[in-house]
């Protein structure tokens, strides 16, 4: 909402503050100063001018040379090439030195040869307007040599007001002014009471089919309206400061009244209304050409008025251009309604409209200021158009018109909810201030709301008036309330936060991705999973939710290589979405994803790319404190190496996947070198155990190495499961030490060397005893793998 | 041999063995069993019993000193050696150290959500979380925001063809709270909220931190404590203005907004604030009645309040952080700094 502080002065003539001063005490009230400017941007050395003559430029067909008049120094010649300059127009005028909004500087200058002495404006070049045909023309009473400035008040500042939804009371000067007089305790100045008597007897007929969207409908007809009528610059002006362009004296002046008291009013051509006015719902398949000239269709359900023929306005939102007042208009009929804001919300939206007046019907317009309104919009017709009204139409329906219930009001709710006393004097004094009507009752008040205030309908609303009211600040800070018992957490949960620092440990840098993905993507790293699709996406890239982060990750490296970086290791945490036929999983995750070196490059260790142990490892790190350890199984997943690819167990549940991205779409992405992925559920990465005590033996350990041959094909993971699954007493580690094909093994075999390290609790163990449990292993392990001691 | 031959010859040999390996040697050829000075010792049995103790005496001088010159020798070498060793391993200090991984970084979204998390633990706030995908009910209903309410259409939110949504804000895990807790709450629930929007300063996806307590004689005024508080330790300023707007969300009532100084301009005036010295942080609030009705919570009995602030933008005051895409674009270069 955009506030002309001249005119609201208009009814707060004691305001006594500036435009700065004003939007702080508005903000502090809830009602937010957005930007606070001037009526006109910086120009200087404007007066009124009166053009006495104009004769044609000796030179040029399309150039005059007028003589203007500017109250005092006689006659200015001045070179004019406005189509419209007239000898007596008064227009603005630019004296030599005066310095327009554009910047330029006004000389004397010769203009085809013809000197000329400053320069008549357009409204366009004061950056009054956006585009102007001709000079700027200003009321034959305009005062000759007064600077334009002062003339038309364009040192007014305008303070753009950004109104929270429920504050529909303040879309009006008067609404503003009203809040304003309350929160300064400056008196408001209201506008008296219009009356224009009917001049005839002449009315429009109307039936409303539709009562409960629509309780009030109140009209007139007026006839006789001056088509070659203009609105007045005053009332252009006003429209322009709060951002409404001037189009007839009937569109203007019920523009101007909804401005002033908040009312969107709309005018029809009386003679193209068909029999009768009827306002009603829509019937399916109806629609209607708007005056934007767009043709929409109307919903079912959207409240229409109608004539005998078909809908000639969507009610509140847009009138139609059948009807509309056009150049030769010259009898209207004026309407002026309430309409439920339940009836009119979210209609506009869905027809993708969002006008004046169903940003006011939406929030809620004041149901008792419809004749109002349509007496201050004929007298203004009236007086700018001539013209004779008829007869007040006003249907009402009372059993649909919002009634002011009573609200209950206790003095220990106050304290209860704002933690300060607010004395009974002063909530009766801020009530009444706000148009309640206030009665005491037993334990408190009972308060009726204004009409206008739409948002007070319970008591923790009229709470908050008198907090806002008195200021926030007079709210006392209070501390100390908090609860301080102690809470049982889990101590066998590793956090997020302790899972991120063993990741950044780990050389990964954290990333932030969006969670919807391009449907291709998905489709590449889950070719089985029908993703969830956004209805209303931002682009086709964004539009399902993913269910893989490999994707986001990747672009997050190819982006970055792209950038020069040679190497990269970031990991994400948030949700992958997997969508069945019954239900959303959303699923916490923690993915990685690296690419270049498997350490940054240094002179002290030699560079290699990563591999897929390189992951492995970081994979097996972060379950280092897990409370089950995951077992790994080779597997296919279409977006990995086939021979590089891991799928994660812990105890019976796979919870994600490892490897190296396939290389087929390495190399669509653009890579020149390997990527490693992982991506776990992150509740098998957070389930800790709380550590106990196991005792430390004081007797030396003995250790045994050996190497055995298997077949190449034999998973190592397995041999070296086996021999830990075997029970051996006082076999404390296996460490598998070396891998190794080549030389020196038969051909199809490979050679795995073991380090065992046996220690007792209670005694020293003799060699016989591990060399014993050594022959066990080495026959179990022939026996399942066909595995061959080295010799 | 004479025995002072002997001697002499022996010292010879132990000032010219020139390692430790050679001056064992040395002590063997002379000390050993079959030592040399031994053999003497052992031969004084065959000699006069009226020489043997002037003699015996005399070798067991001779082997003493011998024993002393090895020892100090030994020691010389052993120093020596050192110093050797050390003269060869010497090490260029300021080479740069072996490093298989660079510690990485988290994102400055995470370090500003776990401070906030932080603070908020101090008053006895548990984190909450609630899911990405809600219904219509938790995201809006349950809120105090019926259809079509105007409110609606201040976030614009992405839908899903079965109805379901992308939450717009952090707010429906209060009401999932409250549904499966009873007072007295406090929680705050950090997370990814999402809105259809797309610009310079929108991001359809952004992170919120909702804070929800419900309990007994809980006030306005101690909003505005715990709020005032949370800011002034956030922003490590302990004389940090805030002010408290009227403002108006469905959910809410009586509704703030809550700024702060500029922490740029110290409240003077400057472009991140608009001239205006104040910088718009949160959302606040004490629970409105329709809500608490909603999860069964009895408005007469308890009261509560609710707060709610954005993370890009208390991440851009703290780090300096000129533009919201960068927190999305993942460059490197950005995320090394934090």
């Amino acid at each position: 909402m955009r506030i002309s502080r001249s005119w609201l002065l208009e009814w707060l003539p004691d305001l006594g503050l500036d435009g700065r001063q004003l939007g702080d005490v508005l903000t502090m009230a809830g009602l937010e100063l957005d930007a606070l400017e001037y009526a006109a941007p910086a120009f200087s050395g404007v007066v009124v001018g009166r053009v006495v003559s104009v004769e044609a430029h000796p030179n040029a067909d399309r150039l005059k040379v007028c003589r203007v008049e500017e109250g005092g120094n006689g006659l200015h010649q001045v070179v004019c090439g406005a189509p419209n300059v007239a000898a007596g127009m008064l227009a603005p005028y630019a004296r030599v030195g005066a310095v327009l909004p554009n910047g330029n500087k006004i000389k004397q200058a010769k203009l085809r040869g013809v000197s000329s002495e400053g320069m008549l404006c357009s409204a366009s070049e004061l950056g009054l307007a956006e585009s102007s045909a001709g000079l700027m023309e200003l009321p034959e009473n305009a005062p000759v040599g007064e600077d334009i400035r002062e003339y038309l008040e364009l040192d007014d500042e305008i303070l753009e007001i950004d109104l929270t939804p429920n504050r529909a009371d303040c879309l009006s000067m008067r609404g503003v002014a009203r809040e304003a007089s309350l929160l300064l305790g400056k008196p408001f100045a209201d506008q008296k009471a219009v009356f224009v008597p009917p001049a005839h007897a002449k009315t429009f007929p109307v039936k409303v089919e539709a009562p409960r969207a629509c309780p009030r409908y109140a009209g007139r007809v007026i006839t006789g309206l001056s088509p070659a009528s203009r609105s007045p610059l005053w009332l252009q002006e006003r429209l322009r400061r709060a951002g409404i362009r001037s189009i007839s004296v009937p569109v203007d002046v019920t523009n101007y009244v909804m401005l002033e008291l908040g009312q969107p009013m709309h005018a029809f051509d009386l003679d193209k209304l068909e029999k009768k006015i009827r306002v009603r719902k829509a019937r399916g398949g109806e629609s209607i050409k708007l005056i934007d000239g767009q043709e929409v269709s109307i919903p079912e359900d959207t409240l229409v008025i109608s004539d005998a023929v078909g809908p000639i306005a969507i009610a509140g939102i847009m009138g139609g251009q059948g009807t509309a007042v056009s150049e030769s208009t010259s009898d209207i009929f004026l309407e002026s309604a309430f309409f439920d804001p339940e009836a009119i919300s979210g209609r506009a939206r869905k027809l993708g409209l969002h006008t004046e007046s169903s940003h006011r019907f939406e929030r809620g317009v004041d149901p008792a200021i419809q004749i109002k309104a349509l007496e201050r919009a004929s007298q203004l017709l009236i007086e700018i158009a001539g013209g004779e009204a008829g007869p007040l139409i006003d249907l009402q329906n009372e059993e649909y018109l919002p009634h002011g219930h009573p609200i209950h009001l206790r003095p220990e709710r106050i304290s209860q909810l704002l933690g300060m006393e607010i004395a009974p004097k002063e909530v009766e004094r801020i009530l009444s201030a706000l148009g309640c009507e206030v009665v005491s009752s037993e334990a408190g008040w009972e308060v009726v709301p204004p009409s206008y205030r739409f948002d007070l309908t319970i008591e923790a609303d009229l709470i908050e008036e008198l907090a806002r009211v008195q200021g926030y600040d007079r709210i006392p800070e209070r501390r100390g309330a908090s609860a301080t018992r102690i809470k049982q957490t889990n101590d066998s949960e590793i956090s997020l936060i302790s899972l991120r620092e063993d990741l950044q440990v780990l050389g990964y840098q954290e990333v932030v991705t969006y969670s919807f993905i391009d449907p291709e993507a998905s489709h590449l790293f889950a070719p089985d999973h029908v993703p969830l699709k956004l209805a209303n996406p931002i682009s086709v890239d964004m539009s399902v939710m993913r269910p893989t982060l490999w994707p986001s990750l990747i672009n997050v490296l190819n982006y970055n290589r792209k950038r020069q970086q040679a190497r990269g290791r970031v990991f994400e945490i948030g949700l992958r979405f997997l969508a069945d036929d019954s239900c959303t999983r959303q699923l916490p995750t923690l993915a990685g994803a690296s690419f270049g070196g498997a350490a940054p490059e240094q002179w002290g260790i030699p560079s290699k790319a990563i591999d897929f142990f390189d992951i492995k490892g970081d994979v097996e790190n972060l379950f280092s404190k897990a409370a089950v350890q995951p077992e790994f199984y080779a597997d296919e997943h279409p977006a990995l190496h086939p021979g590089q690819a891991a799928r994660i167990k812990v105890g019976d549940v796979f919870v994600g996947w490892l490897g190296m991205l396939h290389p087929q779409i390495e190399r669509d992405y653009g890579f020149d070198q390997p990527v490693g992925l992982f991506e776990i559920d992150l509740s098998a990465l957070q389930q800790s155990r709380i550590p106990y005590f196991e005792p430390i033996s004081k007797y030396p350990a003995l250790r045994r190495d050996f190497a055995i041959l298997v077949p190449a094909a034999t998973p190592a993971g397995n041999v070296l499961h086996a021999i830990e699954g075997m029970g051996i007493e006082d076999l404390r580690s296996v460490n598998l030490f070396d891998v190794y094909m080549g030389e020196g093994i038969e051909k199809g075999h490979k050679s795995l060397a073991f380090g065992l390290v046996f220690q007792a609790l209670s005694k020293n163990l003799t060699d016989q005893e591990v060399d014993s449990s050594l022959q066990r292993i080495i026959e179990e392990l022939g026996r399942r793998f066909a595995a061959k001691l080295r010799g | 041999m004479n025995l002072d031959e002997l001697q002499q010859s022996a010292f010879k040999a132990i000032e010219a063995a020139s390692d430790l390996a050679a001056l064992e040697n040395v002590r063997v050829h002379y000390l050993g069993k079959k030592g040399e000075l031994t053999q003497l010792l052992k031969s004084l049995s065959n000699l006069p019993a009226a020489e043997r103790p002037t003699l015996g005496d005399a070798i067991n001088k001779a082997k003493q000193s011998l024993v002393e010159a090895i020892k100090s020798r030994r020691a010389l070498l052993n120093e020596e050696f050192l110093k050797e060793r050390l003269r060869e391993e010497y090490v260029d200090v300021t080479l740069p150290g072996r490093r298989p991984q660079i510690m990485g970084t988290l994102h400055p979204l995470t370090h500003t959500i776990h401070r906030i998390g932080e603070l908020f633990a101090q008053a006895g706030f548990d984190v909450a979380e609630g899911p990405e995908i809600e219904d219509d009910y938790h995201n809006f209903t349950a809120l105090n925001i019926p259809e079509h309410h105007p409110a609606r259409a201040m976030q614009d939110t992405f839908y899903f063809p079965d109805g379901r949504l992308l939450r717009t804000q952090t707010s429906p895990v209060q009401i999932r709270t409250m549904e499966k807790q009873k007072p007295p709450i406090r929680i705050i629930a950090p997370g990814r909220v999402y809105r259809c929007d797309s610009d310079i300063t929108h991001s359809p996806m952004f992170h919120q931190v909702e804070g929800l307590a419900v309990g007994e004689g809980i006030t306005f005024a101690d909003l505005k404590g715990v709020l005032a508080d949370f800011l002034r330790a956030f922003f490590e300023c302990d004389d940090l203005s805030t002010r408290f707007r009227p403002s108006y969300f469905p959910f809410t009532e009586p509704s703030a907004e809550v700024d702060v100084e500029c922490v740029h301009c110290h409240g003077r005036g400057c472009r991140v604030c608009s001239q205006s010295g104040w910088l718009e942080v949160l959302g606040s609030g004490m629970v409105h009645p329709h809500v608490l009705e909603n999860v069964g919570v009895d408005p007469e009995r308890f009261t509560g309040y609710a707060f709610g602030m954005g993370v890009e933008r208390l991440a851009m005051l703290k780090y300096g952080v000129p533009d919201l895409r960068m927190f999305f674009e993942n460059d490197l270069r950005f995320l090394s700094q934090f």
